[in-house]
């Protein structure tokens, strides 16, 4: 057949002038700009467009919109897969390839529609009640092939190469939907003097408006009004944009998708994310029409009446020719109106005894056939519908036909005021759920609101702009809209009260959920809406059940005898419409997940070898590549530097806080819990904070700059985490102490000169400084400048040696380093990394955080005697809580491996010689390293308090290798406990 | 209770599916119990069937505010496993995994337990030494764990991120075979199925709101249906503990924070494990549906709203691309929020308490739902005879006061840091 | 996002502050020695269903802790104030040797 051969000639909302190219399951066809695929489709006569969930039943299309449960097609455009995209609210694109979806190995012959044939033995929940044998594990051999059967569309597993973008919106009044309430209210906020956000899912304005014709009373207002927003200074139409989500602070969550016509070039932007926060929101969201649940109501070919109304007179789409329209309510009756009057042969089958006598003149007119008092019951036709079968007060009757219009009544669109808590309620006049009370910043307009004549929508409309622009304080003067004419009648409020207990009757089309499903849930008991939904997975879809929720729980209520609103109603969860998770994530993926910390160093790392490792937000060097050595043997080759020269280390990253006040010193007492008060000026000290729970929180060195001015270091982990603390500390708990607090991390970069010829290094680097163990003794300050910046020598040793932390302004750290290794190098300095000093740490015996794991006191980790006898500290009191001092309690022991050949690993558990190695044993291995020094691994470890005497063996098991080393239990400080080489 | 099995689904389909029964009957209150069981779901429920079945008790209601399993054990995004490497919790969650093993047998109905395999991800190698504590505590327990180096990771689970631009590269991953999922809802259901069985009376739309006691003891509930008398009351309302605590004059380290979930759009099979990341807060798996089923961190704050902030979902959004780019063009289908009990150690607490013949199930934090069937289980037990089971003893309210705190993160009494 | 009206930068969405939790909790002098007041203060919380006192603070600004009163049921925030000028804070500071 021709294409596009069920286009009329004229008439529409697409571009003739404009055709756009695509395929279809291979299938090349011609649609136009303005089309969307859905209606491109029909235009080219092309029916069945999917298969169903479950049963794999023949579906077409079935809306014009996001409500579309059947009609799901696979992107396959340029490489790129996206599946279960309704062909509804795909706006056509040159160049764009749809597949059906869920079929094998075609749409028209599909090898699991065998399904159909079972369906007795698949009724709702039937997988509950079997699969469970013949042994245990029997669920996962079923499971395989259930996985296989489920699930719509396939998704590609490349990365996706698309970019999405996060954009952030303000607005006095947000306005959600373009329809005529929305563009109403638009107007008039606009009049009123607020800024206003306009949003509308479709890539035009209108909404229901669209699927008037072209020349009538309401769309000449649309045009009005568009034209009027579109020249307003103060409103943001935001087209292709769906509001998917409403959330707390009234931020608004929103979609855009871009406008296909402008080519988009590799690596462009897909959608944008936009968060949307206003002052005040009003929905006018719509309304969605509902089916007529009746036998094989999913055939293709039955259509919601308001789409092929909107297929006709915005796409110029003449979906059938011989057409019955089912219905009970008015506003199908102008969709039979418009079909006959393109030229089809009409049936109107209403249910109600007697229609009105305008209605029925109005057919009389048209040639549209009424019948009254006709409920349809049943359908005939595989791949397209072909009969139609009626009741009527006289008996049985079949008609022929090609397309079935059916309309249910409308459901308010409440999804977005639900998403906020705002409960849907129950008005029978309507028959339907309308959004309970707003808070005050919050309203509702138009058929949402359960007003559906176009002129009282475009009234109410205006009321609730005018209302949510003098919310935000803007209300100037805004005349009354004149009442509009737009010669329709009043739609008159219906509900379908579905039809039970005859042959296959969908209520769900996309979940493939029946009426005999309901019928089920209600015999077993799952009545409750909620029940009835996971039972039968009622409105899981996709389309979460934006055409099925009502009629399901009309189902429900007659069962139960109840009314619908002693049934309940069911919750909305956001996203509205599926979102793309990309589009969440916006820029922030990949290499941009996380921000990334360098140091003022990290340029010369990267030039000289590093291996850099991340180090929660920081990039720090690993290890510095040498020629031949792996990581391993790298460390080991830094650590002999170190011990045996001198080693530079970027410390960079710790946490540094300037102390400063009258109360410094008293404060510091009281966050340590080793005493401060008395530090001289120009000396550092070791300190150790706990929790209110008394664990260990962190360690770090302080050093009293002055009388009133201390500058303290923390971990590189815990540097935020402290100084909120102290913050916390100091705003609510002591607000009379006269202290400040301020980080001062990234104004010093930072560095460790480590090593027994680490003076000598100093002495060559600044040659103008005195460093001599006189100026500058261990745990000594010097403050000088060096190039025109701050400079701070601390001598503090972390690693047993002697050593040097050497500050000084951020922007001179790289220039300072590069000195520092240029005067070193006669004396054979290395820089290390991190893996060296940790290791180093263990070998003096230093605890970090392997040992400081948010589970440890001062006493696990052999520091009580830090604390001493003092008290009023933070932590101090819960400290002594009894588990605490249980004999039994874990503590900081030093290991040695015993066994030639062997070696510690960290996370070994440990256990008594001759003890069977099983449960939770009596410690565990917290760090290792090999020492050099010592010639065999050393480790520390975390072990019972009743077996941890020094100079006995305990045995470190590890099963992830099948290893069990003997390993004697020592003191933590493996070399030079007296101290001196720290002076050497 | 007729059972159900393969041929009874095909007597049913031959006579229309008009003979199924009721899974559970409506029952209405008598006027006091044994046992009440506060909280109708996957643990309340779980507590009645286990009272029934392993101690005789029957005379026991389960008391609903809602509907069956309307609350964490229907929102949450069914993870099973038992990981857990502190003494006192993982033979606990051991337990309750063979029971998982056994659940749909068991119960007579079929919660597709899938044991499919959990996998976190490491991101160096002190992160992978840590993980081998885990699984040398696992194996030391006879429980199954393996350590994966990064071929082995990408072998499995070649969708992540091995490209030269992840953030976190992944250097390894810690591996539980019997790990998996089941159906939340089928577990609630299955219980209440069984429990009424047994008759224990399943009471829905009932609200408790308050207690009656006679001195310190409790005597029964007021509830929304009128006062029902109890021997012994048992609360399991993870998420409520600290609003009927106060009713009873409980006072309680529990603080109430919402947790996300997510549902994307049903796909073919994609996921075939439970995948975590170790580098953030992401979760996923795939449901037998198809929906990738996902979630992340704590909202942060108190909050009684089952409803989450869209800045979390972008959060989880982030991590979800990070570890699997594939994922940011599959399409977000529904998120909700759980309000979870937290507590400052981030392990429940199951225990008597202070007020004679009221028990204590709460604080799950999110790790109730693999818990359900020892939970409900040692709580029975605990209930019956007065005194805590052995695998629970560590989940005493008293831990707080004398420090014996099992805080496997130690993230510290902070709640919303846990 | 909850907008929290910060009194030094203005209304700010909450992913620029840290969570600091309850507020009404009285935290014992730096010197009780009392274990019980401890325990009560780091443990014990009343997590009501309703309106909450907890702490905040604008981390991504001005850094200061905040008392943000807010409804738990519907994260309605009631009031803001700085932590020092709360009244909570006063009574400490009374009580606090100077």
């Amino acid at each position: 057949m021709s294409s596009n051969h069920k286009r009329l000639s004229m008439g529409g909302r697409i571009d003739r002038e404009q055709p756009v190219e695509f395929t279809f399951d291979g299938r090349s066809l011609i649609g136009y700009r303005g089309d969307t695929l859905a209606s491109a489709l029909l235009a080219n006569g092309v029916t069945l467009v999917g298969r169903s969930f479950k049963y794999h039943r023949p579906r077409g299309i079935f809306s014009a919109g996001p409500e579309e449960p059947n009609a799901l097609v696979t992107l396959a455009t340029a490489g790129r897969r996206q599946p279960n995209l309704p062909a509804t609210t795909l706006e056509l694109q040159d160049g764009l390839v749809a597949e059906s979806q869920n079929r094998w190995p075609s749409l028209t012959f599909d090898v699991q529609s065998v399904n159909g044939l079972l369906a007795p033995f698949l009724s709702a929940g039937f997988y509950y009640k079997t699969f469970m044998g013949p042994t245990r594990r029997a669920w996962m051999f079923y499971e395989h092939f259930i996985r296989k059967a489920a699930g719509l569309g396939r998704a590609g597993t490349d990365p996706d190469s698309d970019r999405y973008d996060i954009s952030h919106a303000f607005a006095d009044v947000a306005i959600i939907g373009g329809g005529p309430a929305g563009l109403s209210a638009a107007r008039a906020a606009a009049a009123a003097g607020a800024r206003v956000a306009l949003i509308e899912q479709d890539f035009l304005l209108g909404g229901q408006l669209l699927a008037e014709p072209s020349d009538s009373a309401a769309a000449k207002w649309l045009r009005q009004a568009e034209a009027e927003l579109e020249s307003s200074e103060t409103v943001t139409l935001m087209k292709r944009t769906t509001a998917f989500g409403s959330y707390d602070g009234n931020v608004i969550g929103l979609v855009g998708q871009r406008d296909p016509a402008n080519p988009r070039p590799a690596g462009e932007v897909l959608q944008t994310f936009t968060m949307l926060r206003a002052r005040s929101i009003v929905f006018a969201t719509g309304a969605i029409e509902r089916p007529m649940i009746f036998s094989n109501n999913d055939r293709p070919g039955v259509m919601l009446a308001s789409a092929a109304r909107t297929y006709l007179n915005r796409f110029a789409v003449l979906p059938g020719k011989k057409i019955v329209v089912a219905t009970g309510n008015d506003s199908a009756w102008r969709a039979a109106f418009d079909l006959a009057g393109a030229g089809a042969e009409v049936t109107v089958a209403d249910l109600r005894a007697a229609p009105s006598t305008a209605l029925a003149a109005e057919a009389g007119r048209l040639g549209v056939v009424v019948r009254a008092a006709t409920r349809i019951v049943d359908l005939n036709g595989g791949h397209a519908v072909r009969r139609a079968t009626l009741n009527e007060a006289d008996g049985q009757s079949e008609a022929t036909c090609d397309l079935v219009c059916v309309s249910g009544g409308w459901s308010p669109t409440v999804h977005l005021t639900s998403h906020l808590g705002v409960k849907p309620q129950y008005r029978d006049d309507i028959g339907g759920f309308v959004p309970g009370a707003f808070p005050a910043d919050r309203f509702g307009a138009g058929s949402m609101m359960g007003i559906f004549s176009t002129a009282d929508v475009i009234e109410d409309g205006h009321r609730a702009g005018t209302e949510a622009a003098s919310f935000c304080g803007k209300s100037a003067p805004v005349p009354a809209p004149s009442k509009l004419d737009l010669g329709e009648t009043a739609t008159a409020p219906f509900r379908e009260i579905p039809s039970l207990g005859r042959g296959k009757a969908f209520v769900d089309f996309q979940m493939d959920v029946t009426t005999g499903d309901i019928e089920l849930a209600y015999r077993e008991g799952y009545e409750s809406v909620e029940h009835l939904k996971r039972y039968t997975t009622l409105g899981m879809g996709t389309d979460q059940g934006k055409t099925s929720n009502f009629a399901a729980l009309a189902s429900m209520a007659a069962l139960r005898n109840a009314t619908i609103p002693e049934t309940g109603a069911t919750t909305f969860r956001p996203p509205y419409t599926p979102v793309a998770i990309g589009a969440l994530a916006g820029r922030a993926i990949g290499h941009h997940f996380k921000p990334i910390r360098r140091t003022p160093m990290h340029d010369w790392h990267m030039a000289n070898g590093a291996e850099m490792l991340e180090v929660g937000l920081w990039m720090r060097p690993y290890f510095y590549r040498q020629s031949g050595l792996d990581v391993n043997e790298a460390y080991v080759a830094e650590m002999r530097s170190v011990r045996q020269a001198a080693g530079l280390m970027d410390i960079s990253t710790l946490g540094k806080i300037d102390v400063q006040g009258p109360d410094a010193a008293i404060f510091l007492d009281r966050i340590y819990a080793n005493g401060f008060a008395k530090l001289p000026v120009g000396r550092a000290r070791y300190g150790v904070m706990l929790r209110d729970d008394g664990i260990v929180l962190d360690d770090g060195t302080t050093t009293r700059l002055g009388e009133n001015r201390f500058f303290m270091t923390t971990s590189t982990a815990k540097a935020a985490d402290v100084l909120s603390r102290l913050e916390f500390l100091l705003d609510t708990a002591w607000p009379d102490l006269r202290v400040a607090v301020t980080s001062v991390s990234d104004e010093w970069a930072a560095m460790s000169v480590a090593g027994p010829k680490s003076r000598a290094i100093l002495n060559a680097a600044f040659p103008a400084l005195d460093v001599s163990d006189a100026a500058l003794a261990h745990m000594g300050l010097l403050e000088s400048e060096w190039q025109g910046r701050a400079l701070r020598i601390l001598r503090l040793s972390y690693s047993g040696e002697r050593a040097y932390e050497i500050y000084v302004g951020a922007t001179a750290g790289e220039q300072l380093w590069s000195r520092l290794l240029e005067a070193g190098r006669p004396l054979d300095l290395k820089p290390y990394g991190v893996e060296a000093l940790g290791a180093l740490r263990v070998e003096k015996g230093h605890v970090a955080g392997p040992e400081i794991d948010g589970r440890t006191t001062l006493d696990d980790l052999g520091l009580g005697r830090l604390a001493g006898k003092r008290s009023g500290f933070v932590g101090d009191v819960l400290r002594r809580r009894p588990a605490f001092q249980a004999p039994d309690r874990q503590r900081l022991v030093g290991l040695e491996c015993i066994e030639e050949g062997k070696r510690l690993r960290g996370g070994a558990i440990l256990f008594l010689p001759g003890e069977k190695p099983y449960g939770h044993g009596r410690g565990r291995v917290t760090s290792v390293t090999f020492s050099p020094e010592r010639g065999h691994h050393v480790g520390l470890a975390l072990l019972s308090g009743d077996v941890a005497s020094e100079g006995s063996e305990v045995v470190a098991v590890y099963p992830m290798k099948a290893e069990t080393v003997r390993a004697r239990i020592v003191s933590p400080v493996f070399l030079d406990p007296q101290g001196e080489r720290l002076h050497g | 209770m007729a059972r159900y099995s393969a041929f009874s689904i095909f007597r049913n389909a031959l006579s229309g599916q008009k003979n199924w029964q009721r899974a559970w009957r409506a029952a209405e209150p008598n006027p006091s119990y044994d046992v009440i069981v506060i909280g109708g779901g996957g643990h309340g429920l779980a507590t009645a069937f286990y009272l029934a079945e392993n101690h005789g008790i029957r005379n026991v209601a389960v008391l609903e505010k809602g509907y069956v399993g309307g609350g964490n054990v229907g929102r949450n995004t069914t993870v099973i496993r038992s990981n857990y490497l502190l003494d006192g919790n993982t033979q606990f969650y051991e337990f309750s995994m063979k029971l998982w093993e056994n659940m749909s047998r068991a119960l007579n109905f079929n919660v597709m337990f899938s044991q499919r395999g959990q996998l976190v991800t490491a991101h160096s190698a002190d992160q992978l030494d840590g993980f081998s504590h885990r699984a040398n505590i696992m194996r030391l327990n006879g429980i199954d764990a393996d350590i994966l180096d990064r071929d082995a990771v990408r072998r499995l689970v070649p969708y992540l991120d091995f490209s030269d631009t992840a953030r976190f590269p992944i250097h390894g991953a810690i591996f539980q075979g019997r790990a998996g999922t089941a159906r939340h809802d089928a577990v609630a259901w299955g219980y209440a199925r069984a429990a009424d069985g047994h008759g224990v009376d399943i009471i829905q739309n009932c609200e408790v709101t308050g207690f009656l006691r006679d001195g310190n003891r409790i005597v029964g509930v007021e509830t929304t249906k009128g006062r029902i008398g109890a021997g012994k009351v048992g609360l399991a309302v993870a998420g409520h503990t600290s609003v009927l605590g106060a009713k009873a004059g409980l006072e309680l380290p529990i603080e109430s924070h919402v947790l996300q979930a997510f549902v994307t759009e049903p796909l073919k099979p994609l996921v075939d494990h439970v995948v975590a990341y170790g580098a953030d807060h992401f979760y996923v798996s795939q449901s037998d549906k198809g929906g990738l089923v996902f979630g992340g961190n704590l909202d942060g704050y108190n909050s009684y709203a089952q409803r989450g902030n869209l800045g979390v979902v972008c959060e989880v959004a982030e991590a979800a691309s990070a570890l699997m780019p594939c994922i940011s063009r599959i399409r977000l289908l529904r998120h909700w929020g759980g309000v979870m009990d937290m507590t400052p150690d981030a392990s429940p607490i199951i225990c008597p308490t202070p007020i004679e013949g009221l028990y204590l199930n709460g604080g799950w934090c999110y790790g109730g739902f693999k818990a359900t069937p020892a939970s409900g289980w040692c709580f029975a037990h605990t209930i019956a005879t007065g005194k805590p089971h052995p695998l629970i003893a560590a989940y005493g309210l008293d831990r707080f006061r004398t420090g014996h705190t099992l805080d496997e993160a130690g993230a510290g009494p902070s709640a919303w840091l846990q | 996002m909850l907008p929290i009206e910060c009194p030094c930068c203005g209304p700010r969405d909450h992913d620029e502050f840290r969570y600091g939790g309850d507020a009404s909790v009285t935290r014992p002098a730096h010197d009780d020695p009392d274990p019980e007041a401890w325990y009560r203060y780091v443990f014990i919380r009343a997590n009501p269903a309703g309106l909450h006192r907890e702490f905040w603070q604008h981390v991504i600004g001005c850094r200061q802790w905040l008392v943000v009163e807010r409804d738990t049921r519907n994260h309605a925030i009631a009031s803001v104030e700085l932590a020092r000028k709360s009244p909570h804070s006063k009574s400490l500071a009374r009580k606090s040797p100077a």
